[in-house]
């Protein structure tokens, strides 16, 4: 990756990136919406499906019930701060998380509650106690495996948008060490051919005299 | 010998494709070497908990 202001070159193609922070901010709030920004249709496209898929259907797997937002005894939900990754898609759990916060009072939800949006992202009733059969035993009750499977679905698709994001704000990440060897063996003649290297190539040509 | 159903491996296809294929873009802009890099991380995924589980397998066959 050769810098020259928001210009990289890499895999002898010059990229634009653009203002850095607005392309990660987009590459939060939208999968693959950053790389639009900055003119990376293909990887945008690949970023919105894959990410975006893989949020949908563990959202599905779960029954609609494995976003939301809660932070009260029993219901930790830390799973949400990693669902959060994929932006814009996880921001109704806040919003119903908030309105489930004004309805409880001393750890329960008070009566005549209602959750916005038909329970669209809606934390369990409260309370939520472990082995008691609360709202949470009977969403794993309802949905088995695919309860616990949507979890993960939807935290790894956040996961995955933290790369994306970093995508989006500094361009590819460098070739791990383990795969430059092989690349440096493989573009050797190629590289002494050509007088203009991208960064990655240069980075495994030094990795390659460090290892000597 | 395993506890889950052998359908219950299907979750496994629609992640290893995804978390390929991000991986692999997050590294690379040419779609040939995103392809080709996702195809070696799949591999490599497959194989290391292919290794897990036969050792699990072993062990359970053991103890």
């Amino acid at each position: 990756m050769s810098n020259s202001g928001t210009v990289i070159q890499v895999d002898d193609q010059k990229i634009d990136l653009k203002n850095r922070r607005l392309a990660a901010f987009l590459a939060w709030l939208l999968p693959g919406a950053g790389h639009y920004y900055q003119g990376r249709h293909t990887k945008g496209s690949l970023y919105l499906v894959c990410i975006l898929t893989t949020w949908i259907v563990g959202f599905a797997l779960g029954g609609g019930h494995v976003v939301y937002a809660s932070w009260q005894p029993g219901d930790k939900r830390w799973h949400y701060f990693l669902q959060a990754g994929v932006g814009a898609a996880a921001l109704p759990a806040l919003v119903q998380g908030n309105h489930m916060r004004k309805a409880t009072e001393n750890g329960r939800t008070r009566p005549g509650y209602q959750p916005l949006w038909g329970g669209f992202m809606a934390p369990p009733y409260r309370p939520v106690v472990e082995d008691h059969p609360d709202e949470i035993a009977a969403w794993y009750a309802q949905y088995g495996a695919g309860y616990e499977m949507g979890t993960w679905y939807t935290m790894i698709a956040g996961l995955l948008n933290i790369l994306v994001i970093y995508d989006a704000y500094s361009g590819p990440l460098s070739v791990p060490i383990s795969g430059r060897k092989k690349k440096d063996d493989e573009d050797e003649p190629a590289e002494a051919a050509s007088g203009d290297q991208a960064d990655t190539k240069v980075a495994s040509t030094n990795g390659a005299e460090a290892n000597a | 010998m395993i506890s889950i159903g052998p359908t219950y491996l299907l979750y496994y296809v629609p992640l290893i494709v995804s978390i390929s294929l991000v991986f692999g873009a997050t590294r690379h802009e040419d779609t040939q070497t995103i392809l080709k890099h996702a195809f070696y991380t799949a591999r490599w995924v497959t194989g290391f908990m292919f290794v897990i589980f036969i050792v699990l397998l072993m062990l359970n066959w053991m103890l």
